[in-house]
């Protein structure tokens, strides 16, 4: 088939000719196309199945609008659902598939819900399917989701990438038409940075799709001289493809940029779509309007369209719907379609005006009267008059134009707290109420609906919103152009219709809405809910003002009485890749990684994600086939000889000044004035409420400098706490912070041997005596490189933590591996630590788990009350000394073949298993090398009193029922022998 | 949002971390005779207004003041942002 | 003297280099860095020191570009300085000496990762990393701001299509790849 209704003139490319393929058909079409506009041209009106009744479908519009013609478009992976065929910008090779159908697009199967519709009007979900309850999972919903809904997603990972982006500007303008082209004229001649977005490809707004002159060229011809002239102007940005979809708070505005749909695939890197994020200090909205229909009886069939949208396809892009073309209007507007249309040869059958005064034409008939149905299964053939003297004719076209006027688009004044106030003259609501701040509305968006209102508008709109800011910018002469007057009167739906579509997305007619109506759903957004008007893809920018209006005149009120739905971003559908950006897979969010990282992989080591850090789980060895065989060796090795763990992932704080200790004093529920330089101690730090927070060490390294270390995951939350006592509770101490995590790489080396194994590294005397248990000092090693040493203990062995700058953290633990294979050196993994501070009875996560308190922790006594810290005060309320208080406990099983998981709950030996008699709960648990069976700390009501009872750990969601025994939480060295050795 | 750093100019909200309610700088007196419910008072009564509210911003990417931000919580307008610690002096803080 | 061989952030023995058309981004591994922070009442003394090192004391979202050393204002009365590691591998000593009990001062070498990020698609490449605004900073502006869920610094360097990006350490492959893709995507 060629392309049979292609008209001369028009904005497209005639030389470069694309093919294209629709349901697996070929056709052609040209560069400029759009996919509606090439398939009108190839005669192929049928473009879709409705949403519930099955019902053929063509295209409404020509814009985002478009509630109708949704297509599939490409395949494999990339297919994407639900795009509007009035969009999608033809390229060489597209591929689409009508959506929603059963069988062929012609013989849709489900085309029987059409004879159903008297048991598929509004809240038939609610009413239909409601008995037996058990038949809604298995039977209704599987059966209406087939039925029902739109396109199909591919199941399939997105290949392409998003991008995101910020852009900063003193002006955006949304829309390139008149009004928009001329405030951006305006602005960029003045010299402000201008943003310039439109969602079409081609720029120029209605003046594309009118025959207007501007001064003394065409519409579409000034507007290409306009944008040559921004063109050159270096502050000026100008975004075709991009859609503003969103007015956010204080001048920031989301818009997405087409970058690459208009291409077969995106060339290699680059992004389909990005997100931008615009900060703005002004805002001319441009955004036109978008004419609406009039209701009438099977007003939905194929060929049947806006009337303006009919004129956008005749003059931007030369294709009539049908060689014989009927208007139907109730206003000038609509005459214009009928007389561009004649001018490009195209037949009028005729012009029917619902008003008695329309005004005549010699060319083709103009009838006062009402269109009352219409014919034709797949395609629209006949359209059936009743006119003004009570006669009825039947008028034989293939396309209807319809206009019921139009609506200014104040779809982006209500993204805040802007609701549209109505204007009689033009029947319709204009943006009113508070505007998002610094926006101002220029053009038809604003109620100026001429070409000349629009020009002038978007030149004063941006002079304002410019002097506002402090830029001058003049107003200079503008060109000549149309200023007809509006000349409307309200018409919504024809008397006696029923099954005349508003929503056609939705398949929502006047019927539905007067039985809503009658069913009390009186609220606009009730009425939203229950029919599904103005829903999905399209958001009812066609259908909601015939709901209104229909609505009011059933509740005996105006239709600002009745009042609009909340219009919400985005303002067209937006794709979920869009706003993930590259945040997807691996690139979720950053990779933290050790300074043994590379060491550690050649080790073979299992990592394991801890925050966005990587830390080595366990260091597999040849023969072990379970990471316990793993982590039981790297325990009894470094038990029995020497470990060494990256613990870079703690987090640093340097704390320096004259009053640093006394800060220390007032974050950590215990004292540090008195540490002596030279000495580490550990605290516990509260929250004002009395319970834990986190802990950690702090090692001072002179009388005004500590290092604070925090745990791994609470790092950032801790430094901003920090820094909340130090400017707002004290804010004339003399203390400074600021992290140093990442500066250090820091190795804990543990074990009887880790003297002997550093002796080798450092260049100090670090005997027993020379640097005590908790000694800590800037040192140097191997002859020379500065470094940090804290006789810190984690495992409950002799240990250290030593510190190198980053840079030379790899060379530190080849070295320390290196001089270590003496005393048969292990590294080991977090999962080798939490077992042996849990031997210990160290508490960590799972103990400070925002629930507990220092008493809970065992640890009450360390609360000084001789001084002010956060929490202090309120770690002595009642609520948190009461008696029955859970303590921290060991727990081991009786026998010791049982496991004892972390989770389970304490109950009494003999007692009733139930909530009412908790004991307590099981928070930490392993396997104990050492010991040669499971342990577990855990919380025990008045554990400190209970040691050696008999009890049951169970947890009944997961079958387990223990006997265990309470002991001690420090099931090693309780003494701490070893930690002094 | 936008909000105005006293020292920076205007910031990306997104680039604060939000604590609520400015009154946090008021920390009461621990060796006052109504010490305990001065405390419980402090940490746990909270006003939450429909409207303009003085609020606790950390400018945590950028460089770590705290700000207090009078804002309006209805219509999110900015009135005022102070660094917390200017405030906190002002509140009596200072010793 | 020790025999411990330093690696970069990237984990290299030298820095890496990614050459693009119209964009070169360089791991910079030549910085020594430390901050420093006025002590409460001797802000003056630490001004005075700040401006006989760097000739000025720079002010909210400034940087000093001097040599040898260079320094950016972080927060308030809180600076980091850099100089060539080669001649300043002791920086933060030095800088201890020199404002003694004016200023806290802490050794920041190993905390970061810099890339120069030079070449004529610089402001395009900046406006997919960060909120910025880029094309209104003039030489010597430097902003913390965000690249990929990373704090980071963006100095704007004195040549018109130079930035100097330092980002957290033990992030530099996450952030380094950022800078690729942004560069494989404003090609």
């Amino acid at each position: 088939m060629t392309q049979i209704n292609r008209l001369s003139g028009g904005q497209i490319d005639r030389d470069t000719t694309l093919q294209f393929t629709f349901d697996g058909k070929t056709y052609t079409g040209q560069q400029g196309d759009t996919l509606a506009s090439a398939l009108l041209a190839n005669g192929v009106r049928l473009m879709g199945r409705s949403f519930k009744y099955h019902r053929p479908r063509g295209v409404l519009t020509a814009g985002s609008e478009e509630p109708n013609a949704l297509v599939e478009l490409r395949g494999g992976a990339r297919k994407e659902p639900n795009t509007r065929a009035t969009t999608v910008e033809l390229y060489d090779g597209l591929l689409a598939n009508s959506q929603n159908r059963l069988g062929s697009l012609r013989f849709d199967l489900l085309a029987i819900n059409d004879r159903l519709s008297n048991f598929l009007t509004a809240g038939f979900y609610y009413k239909t399917f409601m008995w037996p309850a058990a038949f809604w999972e298995k039977l209704y919903e599987p059966i209406i989701r087939k039925a029902a809904g739109l396109g199909s997603l591919s199941l399939k990972e997105d290949p392409d990438v998003y991008d995101k982006g910020f852009l900063h500007c003193d002006l955006m303008i949304i829309g390139a038409g008149p009004a928009g082209l001329s405030a951006a004229l305006t602005a960029g001649r003045a010299g402000a940075q201008v943003i310039l977005a439109d969602e079409d490809f081609r720029l120029g707004g209605r003046l594309n799709s009118e025959t207007f002159a501007v001064g003394d060229q065409t519409g579409a011809d000034w507007a290409t001289a306009t944008l040559a002239e921004l063109s050159s102007l270096p502050n000026v940005r100008i975004m075709p493809r991009t859609t503003v979809i969103g007015a956010f708070d204080h001048g920031i505005y989301g818009a997405v940029e087409r970058v690459s749909d208009h291409l077969h695939t995106p060339k290699d890197g680059k992004p389909r779509q990005i997100l931008w994020r615009i900060y703005t200090k002004r805002t001319v909205l441009a955004a036109g309007a978008i004419e609406r229909p009039i209701a009438f009886e099977n007003n939905d069939r194929p060929g049947i369209m806006l009337a303006s949208a009919l004129r956008t396809y005749a003059n931007r892009f030369a294709v009539s719907a049908d060689k014989r073309v009927a208007i139907f209007t109730n206003n000038d507007d609509g005459h214009r379609t009928a007389a561009d249309l004649y001018a490009k040869g195209v037949k009028i059958a005729a012009v029917v005006d619902s008003r008695p005064d329309a005004p005549r034409q010699e060319n083709y008939e103009v009838l006062s009267g009402e269109v009352i149905n219409t014919k034709g299964r797949l395609g629209l053939t006949f359209a059936d008059l009743r006119l003004a003297d009570g006669s009825t004719r039947t008028l034989e076209c293939g396309a209807l134009g319809v206009s019921g006027g139009w609506n200014p688009n104040v779809h982006m004044t209500c993204h805040q707290r802007g609701r549209p106030t109505w204007n009689n003259d033009l029947a319709a609501f204009v943006p009113g109420g508070t505007l998002p701040p610094g926006m101002t509305v220029a053009g038809a968006a604003n109620g100026e609906m001429s070409t000349h209102g629009a020009l002038v508008s978007g030149q004063a709109g941006s002079v304002a919103a410019l002097h506002d800011i402090g830029i001058k910018a003049k107003a200079s002469d503008l060109p000549q152009a149309e200023d007809a007057p509006v000349s409307i009167t309200p018409f919504w739906y024809v008397q006696g219709c029923s099954r005349a579509w508003l929503d056609q997305q939705n398949d929502v007619t006047v019927k539905d809405v007067k039985l809503s109506h009658q069913e009390g759903f009186r609220s606009v957004e009730h009425l939203k809910r229950y029919t599904t008007l103005g829903m999905a893809t399209d958001q009812g920018k066609t259908s909601n003002m015939g709901g209104l209006a229909i609505m009011a005149e059933l509740a005996g009120k105006t239709i600002p009485e009745v009042g609009t739905t909340i219009f919400r971003p985005p303002y067209t559908p937006t794709a979920i890749g869009a706003f993930a950006g590259r945040h997807r897979g691996m690139d979720f969010h950053p990779t933290r990684l050790t300074p043994s990282h590379t060491w550690a992989e050649e080790q073979g080591a299992v990592f394991v994600e801890v925050g966005n850090w990587m830390r080595a789980q366990w260091f597999p060895r040849a023969g072990e086939t379970t990471w316990r065989e793993s982590v039981d060796r790297e325990v009894l090795a470094t038990r029995g000889s020497v470990g060494v763990c990256d613990v870079t992932t703690l987090g640093k704080v340097d704390v320096q000044g004259a009053d640093a200790a006394d800060f220390l004093n007032k974050i950590y529920c215990n004292g540090f004035a008195k540490l002596p330089v030279g000495k580490t101690r550990y605290g516990l730090m509260l929250r004002e409420d009395g319970i834990a927070m986190d802990d950690g060490t702090a090692a001072r390294l002179a009388e005004d400098h500590f290092v604070v270390t925090t745990t791994t995951a609470n790092a950032l939350p801790v430094y901003r706490h920090m820094e909340f006592v130090r400017q707002c509770l004290f804010p004339d101490m003399d203390v400074q912070l600021i992290s140093t995590t990442e500066a250090w790489a820091q190795y804990a080396v543990a074990g009887p041997n880790s003297r002997k194994l550093l002796e080798n590294i450092v260049d100090q005397d670090i005997s027993n005596d020379a640097f005590p248990f908790m000694a800590c000092a800037n040192i140097t090693i191997c002859g020379g490189l500065r470094a940090r040493l804290f006789r810190i203990s984690f495992s409950g062995e002799l240990a250290f933590e030593i510190a190198v700058p980053t840079a030379y953290g790899d060379a530190l633990i080849r070295k320390i591996m290196e001089v270590g294979a003496a005393f048969d050196v292990t590294p080991y993994g977090t999962e080798a630590l939490g077992v042996m501070r849990i031997e210990k009875g160290h508490a960590a996560g799972n103990e400070l788990n925002g629930t507990t308190s220092a008493q809970n922790l065992g640890m009450g006594r360390m609360v000084s009350k001789k001084k002010d810290s956060i929490g202090s005060i309120l770690s002595e309320r009642e609520g948190l000394n009461a008696p029955g208080d859970l303590r921290q406990v060991g727990i081991k099983p009786v026998d010791p073949t049982d496991p004892v998981p972390a989770g389970a709950h304490l109950m009494t030996a003999d007692g009733p298993v139930d909530a009412a008699h908790d004991q307590g709960y099981a928070t930490s648990a392993c396997f104990s090398p050492v010991l040669g069976h499971a342990i577990a700390l855990g919380f025990l009501k008045d554990g400190d009193q209970r040691i050696g009872e008999k009890m049951r750990l169970v947890s009944p969601l997961t079958g387990v029922d223990v006997a265990v025994e309470i002991v001690s939480a420090h099931f090693v060295d309780p003494e701490g022998d070893r930690l002094r050795a | 949002m936008i909000i105005d750093h006293p020292l920076l100019g205007p910031r990306d909200s997104a680039e604060f971390t939000y604590m609520g309610d400015a009154k946090l700088i008021d920390r009461p007196d621990w060796q006052a005779a109504t010490a305990a419910q001065d405390f419980y008072e402090y940490a746990y009564l909270r006003d939450n207004p429909a409207g303009w509210h003085e609020e606790l911003w950390f400018h945590e990417a950028g460089d770590r003041s705290w700000l207090v931000v009078t804002r309006n919580t209805l219509t999110h307008e900015i009135s005022k942002v102070e660094l917390a610690r200017d405030v906190a002096r002002r509140r009596g803080r200072s010793t | 003297m020790h025999d411990l061989q330093p690696v970069t952030a990237l984990g290299g023995t030298s820095p890496q280099v990614d050459t693009f058309d119209h964009i070169t981004i360089s791991e910079n591994d030549g910085l020594a860095l430390a901050s420093v922070a006025a002590r409460r009442g001797h802000e003056k003394a630490c001004h005075a020191g700040l401006k006989k090192l760097l000739g000025a004391v720079p002010g909210p979202g400034r940087c000093q570009l001097h040599d040898p050393e260079a320094g950016f204002w972080i927060g308030p009365d809180q600076w980091i300085i850099g100089a060539p590691r080669q001649t300043h591998e002791l920086l933060a000593d030095h800088l201890k000496d020199l404002l003694g009990d004016s200023a806290s001062v802490t050794e920041q070498t190993g905390a970061w990762v810099t890339f120069d990020v030079i070449g004529p698609a610089m402001p395009d490449l900046c406006e997919r990393l960060c909120a910025v605004p880029i094309r209104q900073m003039v030489a010597g502006d430097a902003q913390r701001t965000v690249i990929h869920q990373l704090g980071c610094f963006v100095i704007r360097r004195q040549a018109d299509d130079h930035i100097r990006i330092l980002g957290p350490r033990a992030s530099a492959g996450t952030l380094h790849h950022a800078l690729i893709l942004a560069a494989k995507s404003t090609a």
